[in-house]
């Protein structure tokens, strides 16, 4: 596949039309103008396979699958195949030392040029003993990798911002790539997994502007993270009017209302899935009946519970019997100490009589 | 700490200590109060029409004679902001969820647009009545530190949970958690404060009611 990306587009039977739909449709799904579009088709159709280092961590190859089979074949699956993907352990047919020699060709060839994609987190404990490539621990690897970049891409909740990994009690001391790199442009596409339209929605992005587009305070990019779940959930106005199904398979399951009290945490997440959908626009987790979990948001797995309402206590309350009982005691304790001091003015008080009136 | 563990941590122990607070000082309030006694009332009870403790109950929430064109911001205002506090508490579907929660209590919700409007309506009154007592030359003159900040501990829950539900300011995470905070902190004031009226209003009344009753007197 050499060449420029719309001639192998072509050779698939992309045609021009349908590439310059595509273009329209992804820049109008990151807020860009209208004329952007153009631009993009133009620049991703003349881009010439842009070196792409794909660095494994502690992960699930979920983003992987996500991004490689989920969609394929739409043009999504085929733009991701157009670039130069020079080391992705998964996908690659080289293995071993010859992997590894790859990688090590690809940053010298493109230095300062190639994108770098990482999924997973980072182990730091016993220094990184955690997770090793050919002998080399994963730290050790980014930092080296990160060197010769001209962006980083993280790739999914563990990459952005530790996910599962990092989950408490974090055993193997996981962190994110921000967290360790700190002098490249990164952009975080958290999800588990993120949906592959903001994959390449980002890469179209920066093949076409040659930077990465406008990002959140999590380093997200706005386009699709810009608004909650909750916001543009189809469900939303079953919310608004106080509908929710209670179990996943009552009445109000089955009429599609509202997930808040199943635990949805909608409210509180930033993505894309509620206007994107998953697999080709079939469906997405609360269309097929199941609230959200909030996967694209920092710890979302320490976040109190799947199935909890996000209005209810987190944890069961563990001091309310025993304050209550402490109250109690203080009161009755109290209670005492004031009748004691009645029973005292009681006592002490010195009966006036005539007598001492007319003293 | 990112916004989902300070929402995590205002959900899990921030509400455990706030509920724990709560319940040790409500109890310990109640039962110091309810156990300081009074010494029986010897003389022959008189009776009147009108005259007890239940009667009492009602009476007071009703303004005396001449006094709601006296005052008409404090019944007025007072009337809105209580009647918004309870619709908010007590109908809003996240406020019932809790409830249902922590004691196993529920009933149906109003529409979260009501809900916001009863916020409004509250938070306006609220308001209202604050500019009366900085106005009021008397008023102001009886307001001590506990009002002034009481008046705070009740506001700032309702501007956050209407501020969080409208996406103010702030990103909803955030403006959620800062909500489900300023809730605890006026769960940790209520039972130190005169916020406990909530709990001993109705038994104050009743007993002003049977005192006053016992000599004939319908307050």
């Amino acid at each position: 596949m050499q060449g420029p990306l719309i001639d192998t587009l072509a050779r698939q039977g992309i045609t021009r039309r349908t590439f310059l739909k595509y273009c329209a449709t992804l820049a109008s799904m990151m807020a860009l103008p209208p004329t952007a579009g153009r631009a993009m088709a133009e620049a991703m159709a003349a881009a010439r396979r842009p070196s792409v280092i794909w660095l494994p961590f502690q992960e699930c190859t979920g983003c992987t699958e996500s991004i490689t089979r989920s969609h394929s074949p739409t043009i999504e699956g085929m733009i991701f195949d157009m670039i130069s993907l020079d080391y992705q352990e998964t996908l690659m047919a080289a293995a071993g030392h010859q992997a590894e020699a790859a990688r090590a060709n690809a940053m010298k060839e493109n230095a300062g040029k190639y994108l770098l994609i990482v999924d997973g987190s980072i182990p730091l404990k016993m220094d990184g003993a955690y997770s090793c490539i050919g002998g080399r621990s994963n730290v050790d690897i980014l930092k080296e990798a990160a060197a010769g970049c001209a962006a980083i891409v993280a790739m999914g909740s563990c990459a952005s911002y530790g996910g599962i990994p990092k989950a408490n009690p974090n055993p193997t001391g996981a962190v994110s790539v921000s967290d360790i790199v700190k002098d490249k442009p990164i952009v975080n596409i958290p999800g588990c997994p993120p949906i592959p339209v903001v994959m390449t929605g980002v890469l179209a992005h920066y093949l076409t502007f040659g930077s990465l587009p406008a990002l959140d305070d999590k380093g997200r990019p706005k386009s699709f993270y810009g608004d909650t779940i909750h916001d543009r959930c189809y469900r939303r106005p079953f919310y608004d009017q106080g509908k929710f199904a209670r179990t996943f398979d009552d009445e109000g399951a089955r009429q599609g209302w509202c997930l808040f009290e199943l635990g949805c945490k909608g409210p509180v997440t930033h993505n894309a899935c509620a206007t994107v959908k998953w697999n080709g626009g079939t469906s997405w987790p609360v269309e097929s009946g199941h609230g959200c979990l909030g996967c694209s948001e920092p710890d979302f797995w320490d976040g109190g519970g799947f199935y909890k309402a996000l209005s209810a206590p987190a944890d069961p309350l563990k001091f309310a019997a025993a304050a209550a009982v402490v109250g109690a005691g203080a009161g009755v304790a109290v209670s005492f100490a004031n009748r004691a001091k009645k029973s005292a003015a009681r006592a002490s008080h010195e009966t006036t009589t005539l007598a001492d009136l007319e003293k | 700490m990112t916004d989902l563990q300070f929402l995590t941590w205002v959900r899990g122990p921030g509400l455990n200590i706030a509920i724990g607070i709560f319940l040790l000082g409500v109890l310990w309030r109640l039962i110091e109060i309810y156990t300081l006694g009074r010494r029986k009332d010897l003389a022959a009870p008189r009776h009147a029409a009108g005259a007890s403790g239940f009667h009492t109950v009602f009476r007071r929430s009703l303004p005396l004679p001449g006094m709601l064109k006296r005052s008409p911001v404090s019944y007025i205002g007072g009337y809105i902001f209580h009647a918004g506090l309870a619709i908010i508490v007590f109908l809003g579907a996240p406020h019932i969820l809790l409830i249902k929660n922590l004691v196993g209590l529920s009933w149906p919700a109003l529409p979260s647009q009501f809900i916001g409007l009863a916020a409004v309506v509250t938070m306006a009154a609220m308001v209202v009545v604050l500019a009366d007592r900085i106005n009021k030359p008397v008023k102001r003159f009886l307001s001590t530190f506990e009002d002034w900040f009481t008046w705070a501990v009740t506001f700032l829950p309702v501007l956050t949970g209407w501020m969080a539900t409208q996406h103010l300011l702030l990103p909803y995470t955030q403006m959620l958690a800062l909500h489900i905070l300023s809730a605890e902190i006026l769960l940790v004031v209520l039972p130190f404060s005169k916020l406990l009226h909530g709990f001993t209003l109705f038994g104050s009344r009743w007993y002003n009611g049977k005192v006053n009753a016992h000599k004939g007197v319908p307050v």
